[in-house]
């Protein structure tokens, strides 16, 4: 299985060839891409760089173009599909069906994956993708268990990708309109989820911390406890009296122990989350995962290196969300 | 690979004997050789974006000063200030010491820090990840900040990786075994 | 603003789960009472509820289409397993008018009309030429699109008919986990339908004691009740042809007769909001989605 990790600046591109990336994805910094964060992203000088760079090491550049392209100006998005493939680019990863029917319109050679962001689950939406964009790849939403993966492989032509580790939506991605309304922003329009131009964290002396999402107060960690990214589906709310993490607790995925169960499922590619994390995080998961990756072929015990994933979890906690059914 | 810190922070011995350090040297080498890196590097201003001349304040847990650092193409500067004088800042960064400096050489990832509560931030969120994620492309190295290349740069790295290693080592043997409950699992 | 036209007023499908009785007889006064065009019928959240609601259909189309409108299937916006596929297929092949919400629907309802509805994600003009050349003749734009996009996009594809959502609270999310079960301390498979218990959603707040949303088995809404009161000046210039109000445990027939005099001018847009404000709303008034802001918040909009 290829693994597919993230860059969210060309520092991060080449400590994920170096950790032994097969693929990389990278987005542009502005809003057609899912991670658009202040300080983020790629240059087109950068991309061409990393395509470099990332080639020489034998690792494959795929690019995130997977926003919704704002009507009136869909040019941005369809000149970011332009300038990956003139910066050669191995792949285009989209959702949206404007970006998704240029690219295939435009630049017949250049292969298509189906972003998670389309949230293309069941065999006829993903055959709709293929047959009329030539998409090559799905990358699956993160709401399917593991036989169920197993068997939408059996009705699909195209190759699965899942997620393995990182952040995770709880709701379905692409079909989630929380952030913007709390902030106005659309995630699925400009790219980014709980925007930290809306984030405000308020530590009091005693230590408690308070985030806070466009003016709603969305969770609360005690002095030392363990905290995680300010988004709505990982906060504490109060519902029939009770109060708690309603949606989600503050948890990262983290499917290691599914991954010969993946494999034999039929799935091509597995994802890491997190264009936004630093070069530690990068080498230090890319690398516990190509291990694991290679112990599935008889490679070393990998357990040590994923064990040690657990600092770089939200709440330091993982979770193999949807591959367990329990999970709904 | 470091995933995690654990609470490591400074002796107090240390802390002691570098507060009366005098300030003003100190702040104008931070603040050419931060000029130098911006000028050698005008990618990472781009990167910043809005937080160009934004003050923001770094504020060692373990050291009596604060940092307060404005970046900007031509007149970056760092200055060194008394931590309830960072007023200015649009956005706080509190930590450990040994910490912040892993965060700046990208021994540490800064979200883990964040989800751990070993570093603070306060203020201006979107400031704070400009600058972490500037930080992160900028690869600073103990001997790219110095401007150095080649063998000496490579001399400095391993110097100052053999020396902050026992740092940390020490600073995990001394610090107190309890109340330091900081630390994940 | 030159040559108003009729703004008609749909019905959207019932995204609660409401049991059968009370499902025919809302849509039984629906037919007799409601000033309404278009009603769209159908489970759209979750599958595990058509069982329940499936015998109500044939009874509330026959009445609805006696009593002069034109009723429109709604279909799953998440299918998953294969008997929610199957369903899609079936409901493919009816002959009846169909809104999809889920790419899956496409290939089924190729060379046949249809309503993009609003959990597709059609934010441009492109990717409505695309579904309008693959069938789409009226789109519903999802709840978070500003009103000044929707109005470039129906001035850009005028061969589709623009249905903007008008009424009640806002569908944010879908997930594969169930909240009210979670809520219950149960999991999506045995759930016992507990989502019955809040036929307009269940109340989230915040730790500070602040409404904010309300969850409805795999779907998460707003708390506000997002209204559109935008006159019928206003929409036309905007492309709108039609507004479509989700139905609610409030009088939906004195909710849609609001709507109809704002509409014809005969109060203004305060009038309308005060006196729609005096019926049992599932929460406060937002609007602020069309101005491109924070959609739990109430803003003035242009008149």
């Amino acid at each position: 299985m290829e693994l597919v990790c993230p860059a969210g600046t060309p520092a991060a591109l080449r400590a994920a060839a170096d950790a032994g990336a097969d693929a990389i994805y990278c987005g542009f910094a502005n809003e057609t891409n899912a991670r658009n964060f202040p300080g983020l992203n790629f240059t087109r000088e950068d991309l061409a760089d990393g395509v470099d760079h990332a080639h020489r090491k034998g690792s494959k550049v795929l690019v995130a173009i997977n926003t919704f392209a704002r009507a009136g100006s869909v040019g941005l998005w369809t000149e970011a599909v332009d300038t990956a493939a003139r910066c050669g680019a191995d792949a285009i990863i989209a959702a949206d069906l404007a970006v998704l029917d240029h690219a295939a319109s435009n630049h017949p050679d250049l292969r298509l994956h189906l972003s998670v962001q389309a949230a293309a689950n069941t065999p006829e939406a993903i055959r709709f993708y293929a047959e009329t964009f030539g998409v090559k790849r799905v990358v699956l939403p993160r709401v399917l268990s593991v036989p169920e993966i197993a068997a939408l492989n059996k009705e699909i032509e195209v190759e699965m990708e899942v997620f393995v580790f990182g952040g995770l939506c709880v709701m379905t991605e692409g079909r989630c309109s929380l952030s913007s309304y709390a902030t106005g922003k659309s995630p699925n329009l400009t790219g980014v989820c709980s925007p930290p131009d809306h984030v405000d964290y308020h530590e009091d002396p005693s230590g408690k911390l308070l985030a806070r999402l466009g003016g709603f107060t969305i969770d609360r960690f005690e002095a030392g406890q363990a905290a995680g990214y300010p988004t709505l589906c990982k906060g504490q709310f109060s519902a029939e009296g009770k109060t708690g993490y309603l949606f989600e607790d503050p948890v990262s995925l983290n499917a290691f122990e599914f991954l010969g169960d993946l494999a034999q499922a039929g799935v091509t590619a597995l994802k890491i989350e997190g264009r936004q994390r630093g070069k530690a995080y990068i080498a230090g998961v890319v690398s516990a995962f190509r291990k694991a990756v290679d112990s599935l072929s008889g490679g070393g015990d990998p357990k040590p290196a994923i064990a040690a994933l657990k600092a770089f979890s939200e709440g330091g906690r993982e979770t193999a969300g949807s591959y367990k059914k329990t999970w709904r | 690979m470091q995933t995690h810190p654990s609470s490591e922070s400074l002796p107090p011995l240390v802390s002691t004997l570098i507060s009366p350090l005098p300030k003003p040297p100190m702040e104008a080498l931070l603040s050419t050789l931060t000029r130098r890196l911006v000028a050698r590097r005008p990618d990472l201003i781009r990167r910043l974006g809005d937080v160009v001349r934004v003050p923001i304040a770094i504020v060692p847990d373990d050291l009596p000063h604060a940092f307060l650092l404005s970046l900007d193409p031509d007149t970056s500067r760092v200055r060194i200030c008394d931590k309830s004088r960072i007023g200015d800042a649009s956005a706080i960064v509190r930590a450990p010491f040994l910490v912040l400096l892993g965060l700046l050489d990208g021994t540490y990832d800064g979200d883990a820090l964040f989800f751990s509560r070993d570093l603070r931030i306060e203020g201006r969120t979107e400031h704070v990840l400009a600058l972490r994620n500037t930080l992160e492309e900028a690869d600073l190295t103990p001997g790219a900040f110095f401007g150095l290349g080649g063998r000496s740069a490579d001399w400095v790295n391993a110097l100052s990786d053999r020396l902050l290693g026992q740092v940390r080592a020490y600073a995990q043997k001394s610090k107190p075994a309890a109340g330091s409950a900081r630390h994940l699992s | 603003m030159t040559d108003v036209t009729r703004i008609e007023l749909a019905l959207g499908p019932c995204l609660f789960n409401w049991p059968a009785d009370r499902l025919t007889e809302f849509y039984g006064r629906i037919a007799d009472e409601a000033e309404i065009d278009v009603v769209y019928l159908g489970e759209v959240v979750c599958g595990k509820r058509m069982p329940f609601t499936d015998p109500v259909w044939p009874e509330a189309i026959d009445r609805l289409t006696a009593a002069g409108k034109r009723v429109v299937l709604s279909t799953l916006a998440q299918p998953v397993n294969k008997r929610e596929r199957e369903v899609l297929r079936q409901q493919a092949d009816y002959d009846l008018p169909i809104e999809i919400n889920d790419m899956s629907m496409l290939a089924a309802c190729s060379g046949r009309a249809f309503t993009a509805g609003p959990f597709l994600n059609i934010y441009n003009e492109a990717s409505l030429a695309l579904l309008a050349g693959r069938g789409a003749t009226v789109w519903c734009p999802p709840v978070e699109l500003p009103l000044a996009s929707t109005q470039k996009i129906a001035a850009l594809v005028p061969e589709v008919e623009v249905e903007l959502f008008a009424f009640g609270r806002l569908p944010l999310a879908l997930s594969s986990r169930c909240y009210h079960a979670r809520t219950h301390g149960l999991r999506k498979d045995s759930c016992q339908f507990v989502c019955d218990r809040d036929p307009d959603g269940m109340l989230v707040e915040t730790l500070d004691g602040r409404r904010f949303l309300a969850a409805n088995g795999i779907q998460t809404l707003s708390d506000t009740c997002h209204v559109a009161g935008l006159t019928s000046g206003h929409l036309t210039a905007s492309g709108v042809k039609r507004l479509r109000l989700s139905p609610h445990t409030v009088d939906m027939v004195a909710v849609a007769r609001l709507f109809r005099s704002f509409l014809d001018g005969a109060m203004n847009a305060d009038e309308f909001e005060t006196k729609l404000e005096a019926l049992d709303l599932p929460g406060p008034l937002s609007n602020a989605y069309l101005a491109g802001d924070a959609g739990w918040k109430k803003t003035a909009l242009p008149v």
